[in-house]
């Protein structure tokens, strides 16, 4: 077995009053994608800044490593095998793209050859040639993101942080940003991510940790986190209030909502259960307007694993129509 | 790679990052560069001829010779309020959060700070100075050797400073405060000797005028381009650079070290 690329045992840290991480533990395999999962404020920069050795973790934090270096013992061998790409660009504004990227190399002692060389193949694998020569503070989101993402893989680094990588992004970019992430794995690269996306976390991640009031509520796979909670449902919605009430006693089983007329029976999904619903339904010559097939997905984990702190959203569960 | 070459290679890279950020965007330095060339023209034509009887007579042209060392040191006071202001802009900036994360020399991101500061100010003193001349100012005995001693006085003061207004702008929330915070660094020349004699300020007040750090300076560089009496000034000025640089040194990377918020 290699040594895991991240390990933190206890991870703490206050500011103040107020507990940010209450000792969490985190273990990343070599060359997987993690990610950190968990609503704004739920510590998830705070872990990120702490083993990227931006900040120090708080007293009482047991051991951390990084790429097999103790953070606290040796934190600039850990700097040498990581790239972080935080939540607000650290790009410099002043000086163009080309010039932020330059810089990189300079800072990795790069020559000057070497330095060009680099810049030039992860400027254009980013698709900012054009805009290579303006000032980055001109540059939109998308592209600050993707500067960002190249400056800090000028150094080549063996394990990357990205925290919320995506957030702000529209669709197009984050899944340029998703393709991005996937093929830096390809390539062997370690991935530490944070994202509030369940989205994000169910496509990229090997395992997610949801982080919820600075502890870990639950960690896994995707699948693993999906089997936490009670399995999906069918529902059924009708605009006529007496097809609805035919439907809901031939079926048995169901939860009523009178306001919307609509019924959810259990259901594992399977095509078997689907039909027997749809046979009985037939059966008793109802027609419904509409039929979803609900199976669990990171949404239904997330808002029961931080129910307790974001009460308002758990009325909200997402419907896949299928 | 050494740590002293890691050191020297990392901070000549931030001093490049800094020049370009200063070449890119002249308009703070030129700005500051205002104030001395407007007291020196303010001070030379408007008031001159009662400024220069209160230095015991003498013409207008004798005022230029006495106030363009004390213009000169001025300058660089100005100067280093600038620095105070982008190190607070740049602290703030997302990429020194990165600089922190990579294994880069330490003190690096201030190093090159402190001498892209340090070479604006001795260019900024260069151009005031030229103005200087352009009104009549004239070195009247300096030798070769005392021109380099006064570059080198101009450089260690600006060195100092520098060091004070880095701390300065580390401890300043925005750039603002940061211009606010480093007001006396302008100020503090104009109770100096720079203007007016000493001696011919209340007595109560020679004290501070005479012992703060602009005094003993503008007099060493007095003493070194006009050949007055220098005196214990030049040990003083040495002392006084010495001690707010390690001051300035240490205040800077105390903060530096610190956890960013």
């Amino acid at each position: 077995m290699t040594t895991p690329a991240i390990t933190a045992n206890g991870l703490r840290k206050s500011y103040g009053d107020k507990v940010v991480l209450d000792g969490i533990d985190l273990t990343v395999r070599e060359g997987t994608v993690f990610a950190l999962l968990g609503p704004n404020g739920a510590g998830k920069t705070t872990a990120v800044k702490i083993l990227s050795t931006l900040i120090s973790a708080g007293p009482g934090s047991g051991e951390i490593r990084v790429g097999g270096h103790d953070l606290a013992a040796d934190p600039q061998a850990a700097r040498a095998a990581i790239g972080v790409t935080g939540q607000f660009s650290a790009v410099d504004g002043l000086i163009t793209g080309e010039e932020n990227m330059l810089l990189m190399a300079d800072l990795h002692h790069l020559s000057k050859g070497e330095g060009r060389r680099v810049t030039a193949e992860l400027l254009e694998r980013f698709d900012l040639v054009e805009a290579a020569k303006k000032p980055a503070s001109t540059y939109s989101g998308g592209m600050k993101r993707r500067l960002d993402i190249a400056m800090t893989l000028v150094g080549d680094p063996r394990i990357i942080f990205l925290d919320e990588p995506t957030t702000g992004l529209d669709p197009r970019s984050r899944h340029n940003m998703w393709q991005i992430i996937r093929e830096l794995v390809t390539g062997g690269v370690t991935v530490f991510l944070t994202t509030q996306y369940l989205e994000e976390a169910d496509e990229l991640a090997d395992r997610i940790a949801v982080l919820n009031n600075g502890r870990i509520a639950a960690e896994g796979t995707a699948e693993e986190l999906k089997r936490l909670i009670p399995g999906g449902h069918v529902r059924l919605r009708f605009s006529d209030p007496h097809a609805y009430r035919t439907a809901a006693s031939a079926l048995g089983d169901v939860a009523q909502d009178d306001e919307a007329l609509a019924l959810q029976i259990p259901n594992d999904g399977s095509q078997r259960e689907l039909r027997s619903i749809l046979d009985r339904l037939d059966a008793a010559g109802i027609e419904a307007d509409e039929l979803t097939v609900h199976t669990p997905d990171l949404d239904d984990v997330f808002f029961a694993l931080t129910a307790t702190t974001v009460p308002a959203q758990t009325t909200q569960p997402k419907e896949n129509a299928r | 790679m050494s740590s002293l070459s890691l050191a020297v290679r990392d901070s000549s890279t931030m001093l490049r990052r800094n020049l370009l950020h200063a070449r890119r965007y002249p308009s703070l330095t030129l700005n500051l560069l205002l104030t001395p060339v407007m007291l020196l023209l303010l001070f030379v034509y408007i008031f001159g001829d009662t400024m220069s009887a209160g230095i015991g007579g003498g013409d207008r042209s004798a005022y230029i010779a006495y106030i363009v060392p004390g213009i000169l040191l001025m300058t660089i006071g100005s100067t280093v309020v600038g620095t105070a202001v982008s190190v607070s802009t740049d602290m703030n900036e997302g990429i020194i959060a990165r600089f922190r994360t990579m294994a880069i020399h330490r003190g690096s991101v201030l190093f090159g700070h402190v001498a892209g500061s340090v070479l604006q100010a001795v260019i900024s003193v260069v151009l005031v100075g030229a103005v200087g001349v352009a009104m009549g100012f004239r070195s009247t005995d300096a030798t070769p050797l005392e021109w380099i001693a006064a570059l080198g006085l101009l450089a260690l003061v600006s060195l100092a400073f520098t060091w004070i207004a880095v701390g300065m702008g580390m401890g300043s929330p925005n750039a603002e405060a940061a211009s606010n915070n480093a007001m006396p660094l302008i100020l503090l020349p104009l109770i100096s000797s720079a203007f007016t004699p000493v001696d011919s300020m209340p007595g109560w007040f020679q004290p501070i005028a005479e012992y703060q750090p602009f005094t003993p300076a503008i007099e060493t560089l007095r003493g070194l381009l006009l050949g007055t009496e220098i005196g214990n000034n030049g040990w003083l000025t040495i002392g006084w650079c010495l001690a707010l640089a390690v001051l300035g040194y240490r205040w800077s990377k105390a903060q530096f070290d610190r956890d960013p918020k």
